[in-house]
């Protein structure tokens, strides 16, 4: 009796604080729909610091909630729509795997605006973006080229989809250009986040010789497993020194802060429309955790080189000449990958070994 | 192909680090439903032994107080679940459900002061002169404590179900709770305590999966596991060394998957990685076909509240 009571009365709260809030008119609400916990420390982290910059860039005149942890599909459309009827103004939906079910709650909510990360499906309510983190790739590719020892760098993989595919080919192809030896050892654990399996993925790289972890995958797991049997390791999304403070040479850090005070900013001035962003180093999109003063000054400044070429839109990861795997020309010499042709990236180029699942 | 440089005894190594965590929320689980108690909270006790024990590691800067927290974190967590079912008489299915979410979130909050900090290491227990010798030494001699603690514990609870007086005690309550409760014995106490130690079980293997399998705490890092022990005490038909079958065989699919890639075979990754899952549901429905059997296994008053009218 006495629960049911402290339960009706909770929920009695809780419409009371929704209905204030909604009664409340004026500030731009910002939802943002997340695939693993904010804890993660990763992919979902870094979206949830881009929230945080849009709370502290606006303050009163704007209100954001989060959902995290959904998993993709079906049970993502749910969430989406009831977030949209709650009358959040700009919804960000942070993963893949949300394009479909973006795109259907987005036709039922024309005067709601969505935002897709990393998808290719747009409508006139939903725009795209994503970073290009195959800069960043080459970037701890060259570097993980030039600080293996064994030659072996050991890749853990989600799932075989263009965004991960690209990261490989760009991360080996920089690899490649510093140490003609090395050889990419890809391992496919089909999941974004399950620590334990990252981590057993990790310590079977490292059984099999690889001295360089890469992840795409969005635990800490593989850097403190790295960290354990000292080997080097990248952080993923954001600096993940803490887990390997000896293991961490660099990492690849996502800055979605300014894009997402931008876009609700076009909600604010009523200026906000379907667009298609892929930013990279160039707009500052992909940065880099400090470098390890484990890395030797020739490859420290190479990599601080690189990172400025690509800054200044004077280096493109995918230059020809590059083969496919099966030794066929894709990029002739000189000739650049288009982003159409980088976003459907299906293929492994020529030195990698195994198969591209599919 | 070339399997010579696949190394199996590295490969064991990590097939027991990978399947000790379900093994040991499988065997809690076992004792909670062959006393009568179907508790689906296992995923949610694990979560919270793994933050608690790692809570205790780091604060006392000892593993071994971490394991032991883990399992007072379990153990506390599943009382929450005992006292609803066993005094409220609430649905077992939703509490259990509920448990999961609860700890999920509780152990959230509970953790977030501790990203990114590194626990104590769990030493491994060496033998002098036997980890040293060849494959064996490596095999059987040198895993940490919770491998042999876990192993053990089957053995433990084999003998409590099957040779003690109080597991056939404990297992009347699961087959007919009637009649031990009309031989005088109190059902819901008996179940209430099966239902803690299955918590803390539950907790010792989470924490085993925070302090050594992947040494950090990381929200939601059991990731499924404890779903994967509730379907290996059936897989097992609750019987306590099918359970180390079970969780061994699932353990060694992981791994093998892994390391087959790692050695740059091509397999599909995808295919293995549901194959677990797959045996799971192909035993599933091989004993549901024969429903003499199946019934014979499973405990009769499995998932049943009861409540003494007199």
């Amino acid at each position: 009796m006495k629960f049911t009571k402290t339960l009706a009365a909770a929920a009695a709260m809780g419409f009371a604080l929704t209905g204030g809030a909604m009664a409340d008119d004026h500030p731009v609400k910002a939802g943002f729909i997340y695939v693993g916990p904010i804890g993660d420390l990763g992919w979902t982290w870094t979206h949830d610091q881009g929230r945080l910059a849009v709370e502290a860039e606006f303050g009163d005149k704007v209100e954001t909630s989060y959902v995290e942890s959904v998993p993709e599909g079906a049970d993502a459309e749910r969430v989406m729509s009831q977030m949209a009827r709650s009358g959040v103004d700009i919804i960000f939906t942070t993963s893949f795997g949300y394009m479909d079910p973006t795109i259907n709650v987005a036709a039922d909510f024309p005067d709601v605006a969505f935002e897709h990360a990393t998808g290719y499906k747009r409508a006139d309510n939903v725009s795209t973006y994503s970073a290009r983190f195959y800069e960043g790739r080459y970037v701890i590719g060259e570097i993980a080229g030039a600080m293996t020892e064994t030659n072996k760098i050991g890749y853990i993989a989600s799932f075989p989809i263009p965004e991960v595919v690209r990261g490989i080919n760009a991360a080996y192809l920089a690899a490649k250009s510093v140490n003609p030896d090395v050889e990419f050892k890809v391992v496919w654990v089909y999941t974004w986040f399950d620590p334990g399996k990252e981590a057993d993925a990790a310590n079977a790289l490292i059984e099999q010789g690889v001295d360089v972890i890469m992840q795409h995958t969005d635990s800490p797991a593989a850097m403190t497993i790295a960290e354990e049997k000292g080997v080097y390791a990248f952080g993923q999304a954001s600096d993940m020194s803490n887990f390997g403070p000896n293991a961490q040479l660099t990492g690849i850090i996502d800055v979605w802060g300014p894009y997402y005070i931008e876009r609700v900013q076009a909600v604010m001035d009523g200026t906000w429309e379907s667009t298609d962003t892929w930013d990279g180093v160039q707009e500052g999109m992909v940065g880099f955790a400090p470098f390890s003063d484990k890395l030797p000054d020739d490859v420290r400044a190479r990599a601080e080189a690189t990172i400025a070429a690509l800054a200044a839109g004077e280096l493109h990861p995918f230059t020809g000449p590059i083969n496919k795997q099966d030794g066929s020309v894709w990029l002739a010499d000189g000739e650049v990958a288009d982003d159409g042709a980088l976003a459907g990236l299906n293929f492994y180029i020529e030195g990698i070994d195994g198969e591209l699942p599919n | 192909m070339d399997f010579s440089s696949l190394n199996p005894v590295a490969m064991i190594v990590l097939l027991i680090g990978a399947a000790t965590p379900i093994l040991l929320a499988a065997i809690g689980e076992l004792v909670v439903e062959k006393s009568g108690v179907l508790n689906l909270g296992v995923e949610g006790m694990m979560i919270i032994g793994a933050v608690t024990g790692f809570i205790a590691a780091t604060t006392f800067d000892s593993p071994m107080m971490g394991l032991l927290g883990g399992a007072v974190g379990g153990a506390l967590v599943s009382m929450t679940f005992g006292f609803l079912t066993q005094y409220l008489l609430s649905n077992q299915v939703a509490t259990g459900l509920a448990l999961t979410l609860f700890g999920l979130g509780l152990a959230a909050l509970m953790g977030s002061a501790y990203n990114g900090i590194r626990p104590p290491r769990m030493p491994r227990l060496e033998v002098e002169g036997l980890s040293d010798l060849p494959i064996v030494g490596k095999l059987l001699f040198s895993h940490d404590p919770v491998i042999y603690l876990s192993l053990a514990l089957v053995l433990a609870v084999w003998w409590f179900l099957n040779r003690s007086r109080a597991g056939l005690v404990l297992r009347a309550c699961g087959e007919n709770h009637e009649a031990a409760h009309s031989l005088g014995y109190n059902v819901q106490l008996i179940r209430f305590g099966a239902i803690m130690f299955g918590g803390a079980c539950a907790g010792l293997g989470g924490a085993y999966v925070s302090l050594v399998r992947v040494p950090q705490w990381t929200e939601g890092m059991t990731a499924g596991v404890g779903w994967i022990a509730l379907a290996i005490v059936v897989f097992a038909s609750w019987k306590p060394w099918r359970v180390i079958l079970g969780a061994y065989m699932f353990g060694g699919i992981t791994i093998l998957q892994l390391s087959l890639q790692a050695l740059g075979i091509s397999i599909s990754g995808a295919y293995l990685s549901m194959t677990p899952y797959i045996v799971t549901i192909v035993v599933l429905v091989i004993m549901s076909a024969d429903r003499k059997r199946a019934s014979l296994n499973a405990p009769a008053c499995l998932g049943r509240s009861f409540h003494a009218s007199h």
